[in-house]
């Protein structure tokens, strides 16, 4: 089966930096918004880079999405960074009403999302912005894996007109997707060949997907690895496929199985091919403050559970 | 338009607009788009330097945020008159397939509005990114806004009110609709607004005032007067005092036309106090 090399262990949120860095270089139109969070965001450079085109907003994500909203009117493309709580439940409605209904080409770029966020706990752990952004009409969503998705993504997003949520995190993760990738939004990536199991994973968990898939190649069960970095809109065709196939699927997320990827995934297979599915993802539960190793072992989002859920979706065919 | 005659027939259209728009769907807000009604046709054709035809970005024009989305009636009014859209239009507002939803949207591509609003305290914040991009693109021209009181119960405002002063946002012009009612009923009961030109002082804004806001000329004054305060480092803002559901007797100095269609006799009795002017849809 194809294996996939670790380049070394780097923060997601580092790719968005790098890549709005990228982004103030080639593109006029692109702006930067920031609710107190720059060093968190990394969107130091970018701000050192073109001070003018940067709007510190201080604590008030409200307004900072209504600003936001307000710069494309003139052709601006903004791109806001702040956590993900901060940037979805916090200001749901400026993003529903000003942004989304408004059709705003407004990038909102949400760092520190999920368990991983670590020792903060609950109250800066969102589970639920995935659902609640998809939820949306006209707002796509992306969910990258590793730095170079992120970066890669960050810059293919400026060129998509149309509100945008992407998703990152906060702490260091196996960097393994090729650094010069060319990022399609709505696009999966099959990432390795099988025909017992079709694991569908997104951001953390697609990593855990490919170790679990090797521990599972051990074993003797082959299992196709998806990445789906964009969760809306969802690459149906490649699920399909996929789980025509395999016959079953282990939907992965850092995210509540509510609202989240699998409940996509399922409404894709119930439409157009039924198919026993098991979900890891949090089961409609706050997290806590912890390590991010230790909360994702504690909340069953790792390898080793999806190899159990594999397992078992497969005994269910 | 420079004749204050000219406006004033106008308004009255636009006062019929509004009554005759409410009363067929036997909905939507006549007391503050009445209230309003000098104010946003002063500005549409007079106030503000403008280009004929819409374009999203308005780059090279002055631009308008209506806040207080509620208002609509004589936004559309307004905007069809000065010819975004025909004024036949007005017979779908509120009707299902129509581009004058209940509340002003660019989902259905209505020309003349560039914003969503409705869900209330939301406008400051747009109207300041907007002219952030203008000052980024270079573009001298101004962006206006127009807030309900009650509105600024909304702490977003307050978020904006600090980010535009302490960022020397100084090419806009929000202005307050000050008529002291809300739809439960005066703002003063509701959740007191305390000293509103103390309070915007107080977060940096230069404030001017106009007292009688459902007058022309006074408008027309006020309004230079603001305009000459732009690009001195704040941002400004207008107090607006106007009197909700003024033009039509029984609807003026209470809440209880906020969200009210008038029925037969009332709509009669409005338009028999507004006389045809310009001509009705």
């Amino acid at each position: 089966m194809k294996t996939y090399t670790n380049t070394g262990n780097k923060d997601t949120r580092s790719g968005f930096g790098a890549g709005l860095t990228e982004l103030g270089k080639t593109n006029e139109k692109v702006v930067a918004l920031c609710a107190d969070l720059i060093g968190s965001l990394k969107m130091d450079d970018f701000k050192a880079n073109h001070p003018e085109r940067f709007f510190q907003v201080g604590i008030a994500e409200a307004n900072m999405i209504g600003m936001a909203a307000g710069l494309t009117i003139g052709g601006k493309i903004p791109f806001t960074g702040t956590f993900a709580n901060f940037s979805t439940g916090r200001v749901y409605d400026q993003i529903r009403q000003s942004v989304a209904y408004s059709d705003k080409n407004v990038k909102i770029c949400a760092s520190h999302a999920g368990l991983t966020l670590g020792e903060d706990g609950a109250t800066h752990q969102i589970l639920e912005d995935i659902g609640l952004m998809k939820m949306l009409p006209g707002m796509t969503v992306i969910n990258t894996c590793d730095y170079n998705q992120t970066k890669a993504a960050t810059i293919a997003i400026a060129d998509h007109h149309g509100p945008v949520y992407l998703r990152f995190g906060r702490p260091s993760v196996p960097n393994f997707t090729p650094e010069d990738q060319k990022f399609e939004i709505g696009k999966a990536l099959q990432l390795t060949e099988g025909t017992d199991v079709t694991i569908i994973a997104t951001g953390h968990l697609v990593w855990e997907a490919l170790e679990a898939a090797k521990a599972l190649h051990e074993k003797g069960i082959s299992a196709e690895v998806i990445d789906i970095h964009t969760i809306k809109p969802l690459d149906d065709e490649a699920i399909l496929k996929s789980v025509a196939k395999t016959g079953c699927v282990v939907t992965a997320e850092e995210h509540n199985y509510m609202g989240g990827l699998g409940e996509s995934v399922a409404r894709v297979l119930a439409l157009g091919h039924p198919a026993p599915q098991e979900f890891i993802a949090t089961q409609d539960t706050f997290g806590e403050s912890g390590t991010p190793a230790q909360l994702m072992e504690k909340y069953g989002l790792n390898s080793a559970s999806i190899i159990k859920a594999a397992e078992k979706v497969i005994a269910r065919k | 338009m420079s004749n204050t005659q000219q406006l004033e027939d106008l308004t009255t259209q636009v006062r019929r607009d509004i009554l005759r728009m409410v009363h067929k769907v036997n909905s939507g807000h006549p007391g503050g788009s009445l209230g309003c009604a000098e104010f946003i046709v002063a500005l549409y054709n007079e106030i503000m330097d403008r280009k004929d035809t819409f374009d999203m970005d308005g780059i090279g024009e002055d631009i308008f945020f209506l806040s207080n989305g509620h208002i609509s009636p004589v936004f559309y009014s307004v905007l069809a008159r000065a010819g975004y859209f025909p004024v036949e239009e007005l017979n779908t507002f509120r009707l299902i397939n129509s581009r004058l939803q209940g509340h002003p949207t660019t989902h259905e591509g209505l020309p003349g509005v560039r914003v969503a609003s409705g869900s209330l305290g939301q406008g400051m914040s747009v109207a300041i990114g907007a002219a952030q991009a203008k000052k980024l693109n270079n573009d001298s021209h101004l962006v206006y806004s127009l807030h309900g009181d009650g509105e600024l119960q909304e702490g977003q405002n307050w978020e904006a009110m600090m980010y535009a002063a302490g960022n020397n946002v100084d090419n806009l012009i929000a202005t307050i609709d000050l008529n002291g009612q809300q739809i439960d009923g005066p703002t003063d009961v509701v959740l007191p607004l305390g000293n509103v030109k103390e309070k915007f002082e107080a977060f940096g804004w230069i404030v001017v005032e106009i007292n009688q806001g459902n007058n022309i000329e006074e408008i027309l004054k006020g309004m230079a007067v603001a305009k000459s305060k732009t690009g001195q480092g704040k941002p400004v803002c207008v107090l607006l005092k106007t009197v909700m559901g003024n033009g039509v007797d029984f609807m003026m100095h209470t809440h209880a036309w906020h969200g009210k269609a008038p029925n037969d006799e009332q709509l009669a009795i409005g338009l028999e106090q507004n006389a045809e002017t310009l001509g009705d849809y």
